[in-house]
């Protein structure tokens, strides 16, 4: 995992929560993912693909889901509402393209959302690609941000670095 | 006015029909894909469209494409995640007339949906 795309997700989950819902976030200590856990019940999956490939979820419980889908929409959102997975979706869609917008001399697309509620549950990810877990802090609950990005290409415009896509 | 939301999210469709309702706009036409939004255009011409990238069966700019192929005149604003400056050159050069990016406040949205209606009215 490259350290360097874990800024551009930490300070594009602060804007678009604070931005869309106007919840501020506070931003915890990243850490490697080592198991499949923890296990949560609304997951809003964007996979990336072209010079960097890999993917961003955020992943919470319904009630913080549902409390952010609410202040986004600016009317009462629960799981069971037609436009839960949309907005949960829609989220995760702003917080993968204000990332991306950051990766400097990397290029690369964004997939459609996907959403998966259900309770508790986990998501298992290649082993080949290390996960960073962002634990997000806010004040109607937390939720947790994961990120698996990989260069596939060395970007341009920037000093070569080792590249540290294993580490 | 008839303004077209074109964007896959309801829930952004929905966000930005309370701000053109706050603003005095109330004839509006939804699509969830640019599908959707060239059929409803070639029923009829809106006046201002907002358009969103990222969206399934068409996206965003090659909807924006198609409809200058015909129709150099009605003014786009394109709606999207895409911030990069190689992409809202992109859009520019397909044909848009102003860009958002999201996330975005009411407020912003707001001024850009203003912004543009007036260089429409400045244009009549």
């Amino acid at each position: 995992m490259d350290v360097r795309f874990i800024n551009p997700f930490v300070k594009s989950i602060c804007n678009t929560f604070e931005t869309m819902c106007s919840v501020p976030v506070t931003i915890g200590k990243p850490e490697i993912k080592t198991d499949n856990g923890p296990g949560s019940d609304v997951s809003s999956i964007i996979g990336f693909s072209g010079d960097a490939a890999g993917s961003v979820a955020l992943h919470f419980g319904f009630d913080i889901a549902s409390k952010l889908a609410s202040k986004f929409a600016g009317i009462e959102i629960t799981p069971e509402h037609d436009d839960f997975a949309d907005a949960i979706g829609e989220l995760a869609n702003m917080v993968a393209g204000g990332a991306k917008a950051q990766f400097e001399g990397v290029s690369v697309s964004i997939s459609l959302p996907n959403v998966i509620v259900g309770t508790n549950h986990n998501l298992s990810a290649s082993k080949s690609v290390p996960r960073i877990m962002i634990p997000c802090k806010t004040e109607l609950g937390s939720f947790m941000v994961e990120i698996g990005m990989v260069l596939t290409k060395q970007p341009t415009g920037l000093v070569a670095e080792t590249a540290g896509a294993t580490s | 006015m008839k303004i077209m939301l074109v964007d896959d999210s309801r829930t952004i469709r929905n966000i930005q029909k309370n701000v053109l309702k706050q603003i005095g706009h109330t004839d509006l036409v939804e699509a969830e894909d640019g599908v959707v939004a060239l059929r409803l255009f070639a029923e009829q011409v809106p006046d201002l469209m907002l358009v969103d990238w990222n969206m399934p069966n068409m996206d965003g700019i090659t909807l924006i494409r198609k409809i200058r192929e015909t129709n150099k005149s009605v003014p786009i604003i394109m709606c999207t995640t895409e911030a990069e400056k190689s992409r809202i050159l992109e859009a520019i050069k397909a044909g848009v007339n102003n860009y958002i990016v999201k996330p975005f406040s009411v407020e912003s949205l707001q001024e850009k949906i203003e912004q543009t209606m007036s260089k429409i009215g400045a244009a009549q």
